[in-house]
């Protein structure tokens, strides 16, 4: 599975919000760093298709399928993803769209719930689950979607360091490839490949042992990279 | 209706289909403001608290139904009692507290997925121009929102208390609204991302 980027840019009014990225990832792990309005969530954005390039191509593997149909994406705040009052319902909405048997539909969700340890919450109220509980059933209602990749917007900056260390247990675990943007450079200590985003272009690009050290001397040297 | 949301259960009234539900709370509504008698008022109210203990809800779930229209219950009643008598304000008010609690008791024992299910079958015959999927997602959302607008302004509120604007409606509707919109525009890209449509 690899996600492949030719020459896309994405302009918005006069603004060149990121200029022609050519990429191919194909690694298991991806972090993407860089500054507050660098372009690094517009970029995460393009995998899913919320976002759309002005021109170039974003392509999952080698189909020509709708995006949507393989990545999931879990966003910053839980609060504005999780959709219905239940738990069980939330993990469902998900799934109305792809037309699924109603047993199917439970399969999966039990199957998810068991998989995070998180059948305790199946009859709860979102709106009464802590903030770590949230983050993890807004991934539930990722994971059930069976998406082949899996792109998270910093995942971790609303968690307290419980949570935060909960989540990385189950990154670690995840089978599917991720795509994580975050400010948090010791969740992306340990992955395959980190990509520095900076003026709408990939900065950097290597191991995280290469490109995180840089962009903390960047930011140390400049006082604001 | 919007007070609060589903409580969990297994009674009759849980399990019954949503739009029988719907259907009857309209009739009840119908009949308690048709028909102007003390015996059906008395009725009504009767019928209510045997639903909530049918359903397995306290009174307390009761009075959190109809806390949040203490305040307009309260003027509604002292207006009623200056033009109209006391027989008229304790009347009218326990007319509206019944339709309240009768609203509350649907919310409280359908969960929002089955009213999204009712919503489609009661808009199954509408014209095909009518978003039916759209409608049944919106009032879903009415139930997942309301909390989260509460809470939002409850740190609203907080923030401006610190500031010592709590009481400047202005401090707390601005950026009420504007956090409003934003989470609208957040959990609408949500919507998109997590379906195929």
């Amino acid at each position: 599975m690899s996600m492949h980027f030719d020459r896309v840019s994405v302009t918005k009014g006069t603004r060149e919000i990121l200029s022609e990225i050519t990429l191919e990832l194909t690694e298991s792990r991806i972090g993407v760093i860089g500054n507050n309005g660098s372009g690094k969530s517009t970029f995460l954005r393009l995998f899913n298709g919320l976002e759309k390039p002005t021109s170039g191509m974003v392509r999952f593997s080698d189909t020509e399928d709708d995006l949507r149909r393989h990545v999931g994406f879990m966003f910053q705040n839980p609060d504005n993803q999780i959709v219905y009052p239940l738990v069980e319902e939330d993990l469902a909405f998900g799934l109305k769209s792809r037309k699924l048997p109603k047993a199917e539909v439970a399969a999966r969700i039990e199957r998810v719930l068991s998989d995070l340890s998180l059948t305790h919450l199946k009859g709860r109220l979102t709106h009464q689950l802590s903030g770590g509980e949230k983050q993890m059933v807004a991934l539930a209602g990722v994971l059930v979607t069976e998406p082949e990749m899996i792109v998270f917007d910093e995942p971790t900056t609303l968690l307290d360091l419980r949570n935060k260390m909960q989540f990385m247990r189950v990154l670690a675990t995840l089978p599917q490839p991720a795509v994580v943007v975050s400010h948090d450079l010791d969740l992306l200590a340990g992955f395959d490949r980190v990509l520095h985003i900076a003026e709408g272009g990939i900065y950097a690009d290597g191991p995280p042992e290469e490109v995180i050290p840089a962009y903390r001397k960047l930011c140390e040297d400049l006082g604001g990279c | 209706m919007l007070t609060d949301l589903y409580i969990p259960g297994d009674s009759l009234l849980h399990r019954a289909r949503p739009a029988w539900k719907l259907a009857i709370l309209f009739l009840y509504c119908t009949a308690l403001f048709v028909v102007t008698h003390p015996v059906v008022l008395t009725l009504g109210l009767l019928l209510v608290a045997l639903g909530y203990g049918a359903a397995g809800l306290s009174p307390r779930d009761a009075f959190t139904a109809i806390r949040p229209a203490l305040f307009v219950l309260v003027i509604i009643f002292a207006a009623q009692l200056w033009l109209a008598g006391l027989s008229m304000a304790v009347y009218v008010t326990l007319r509206l507290m019944a339709l309240l609690l009768a609203a509350a008791l649907v919310t409280y024992t359908t969960r929002a997925s089955e009213f999204t299910e009712g919503i489609m079958a009661l808009l199954s015959r509408a014209p095909a121009w009518v978003p039916k999927d759209k409608i049944a997602l919106a009032m879903s959302l009415v139930w997942r929102f309301i909390p989260l607008i509460r809470a939002q302004f409850d740190e609203v509120r907080e923030a401006q208390r610190a500031r010592g604007l709590e009481r400047n409606m202005l401090a707390l509707l601005v950026p009420l609204v504007v956090r409003t919109l934003k989470t609208a525009d957040e959990v609408a890209e949500a919507i998109t991302a997590r379906s195929l449509d």
